[in-house]
């Protein structure tokens, strides 16, 4: 399972894991009733405290998630496809924060960042169609 | 008669006319990872020499497993492992002639375990210690400490001058003691990043005061760091309440701030400023604003 930390936004490191574990699950690098890391395996590839293992697996279990079998480890639970697509909005949605919180900085209107997202599109579709015909 | 690892109540300590300690009262609980920072001359040294019992408190109490360490140095010091920043080592013993030679003194020195740290190092027990790198000293050093499985890790700057395979090998060391059996660590480091990355409470002294301590989630969140942008430049950042300190120069200052980033940004903008950035503040960061030069005295309180 592969997790970055970052020390630069002061996003606390359990919150961070929780987060990650959710977007590998979101993009589907994780699956359902795959096993996490041992808490000592993760805290010791990620150089954290183990109880920063701990707490982030709680969080997760807590918001069903991940569950827990007595003895064992930490599996993703079954119950994620609805999860996964909130998860993947989440994620559009920071980007499109970050996209509009820049074309602000720039003056462009919300109109003209949907005459652009528009014409980006048309090129994509262009491209993909083309790739299309190549193949066929 | 707790389940405390150490208590320490008003503990002060003066050498001639400098006060290396001044009050200082802190808890230790089982189970958990404390980080000791502070600047050089700053008082941990000291503290944690109490804690050994290597200094009587003269002033205050120190209590470590709920013994005063000075009065009974071998129950206390039997269940702790420490490890200093020069790693004093006997020069002379061959790394096996260490280990035997330590586990003398601790009757539930695991060897298996001594064993399979020095097969992962990759030590050979026939060398000598006045051999051996920097880096190997202090794997050495490290397998004296942890093989008896103390209840308390002790490790002061361990990292100083050691590259970053010897430095993993020191933080797994604590991952190990905290995962296994919920024993305790301690170590103090001015290498912020690694104390904020494996630490779960943090004591920060500063002029022999404890100057902040907590949970180091709960000191992530309630710290901010603001930019903030007037439309005219300052020498000096005017004063806001609640800003720890302040850096920057002409209309742009960086500042970070203790549970009242709303406050200073209220502040700000009535005196015509914005702010540019806001976000979470990191440990380093939160450290130069509690005790570097950039720190507005004033607002300390």
């Amino acid at each position: 399972m592969h997790i970055e930390i970052s020390l630069q936004d002061g996003v606390p490191i359990y919150r961070q894991i929780v987060n990650q574990v959710k977007y590998l699950i979101a993009s589907r690098q994780l699956d359902p009733d795959e096993e996490l890391p041992p808490i000592r395996a993760l805290a010791e590839q990620l150089l954290v405290t183990p109880n920063t293992i701990v707490k982030a697996y709680g969080a997760l279990e807590a918001e069903g998630i991940v569950y827990k079998r007595r003895g064992a480890g930490t599996y993703v639970a079954e119950v994620t496809s609805r999860l996964a697509r909130k998860e993947q909005k989440k994620i559009l949605a920071q980007r499109a924060d970050a996209l509009l919180a820049e074309a602000k900085q720039l003056s462009f209107t919300f109109e003209e960042v949907m005459e652009l997202l528009q014409s980006r599109q048309d090129v994509l579709n262009k491209v993909l169609s083309k790739e299309n015909s190549d193949v066929g | 008669m707790s389940d405390k690892v150490i208590e320490v109540r008003d503990l002060s300590r003066r050498f001639g006319t400098t006060l290396a300690l001044d009050g200082i009262r802190l808890e230790v609980q089982p189970g958990l990872v404390y980080g000791l920072v502070g600047a050089n001359g700053a008082g941990k040294t000291t503290l944690i020499k109490h804690l050994l019992g290597l200094l009587r408190a003269k002033q205050g109490t120190v209590k470590v497993f709920g013994l005063d360490p000075a009065q009974h140095p071998v129950e206390v010091l039997q269940r702790i492992g420490y490890l200093s920043e020069e790693r004093d080592l006997p020069e002379w013993m061959r790394i096996d002639e260490l280990m035997r030679y330590t586990r003398a003194f601790h009757p539930n020195w695991d060897q298996a375990y001594g064993l399979e740290l020095l097969e992962l190092f990759g030590l050979d027990p026939a060398k000598k210690v006045k051999h051996l790198s920097k880096g190997m000293r202090a794997q050495a050093g490290l397998i004296a400490v942890v093989s008896h499985r103390p209840d308390l890790l002790l490790l002061d700057e361990p990292s100083t001058g050691l590259d970053a395979v010897v430095r993993r090998d020191i933080l797994n060391a604590i991952v190990r003691t905290v995962a296994d059996d919920g024993r305790t660590a301690i170590f103090s480091s001015h290498l912020l990043d690694e104390v904020e990355q494996m630490s779960d409470h943090v004591f920060m002294v500063d002029g022999g005061k404890l100057v902040l301590e907590g949970s180091l989630d709960e000191i992530k969140e309630s710290h901010h760091l603001l930019v903030l942008r007037f439309p005219r430049a300052c020498e000096r950042l005017p004063p806001i309440e609640g800003v720890l300190s302040a850096e920057g120069s002409g209309n742009t200052w960086k500042v970070v701030c203790n549970g009242a980033a709303g406050q200073v940004r209220e502040a700000a903008q009535a005196m015509g400023g914005e702010v540019t950035l806001s976000r979470g503040a990191s440990l380093q960061e939160i450290f130069v604003a509690r005790v570097g030069r950039d720190r507005l005295k004033a607002s300390q309180e």
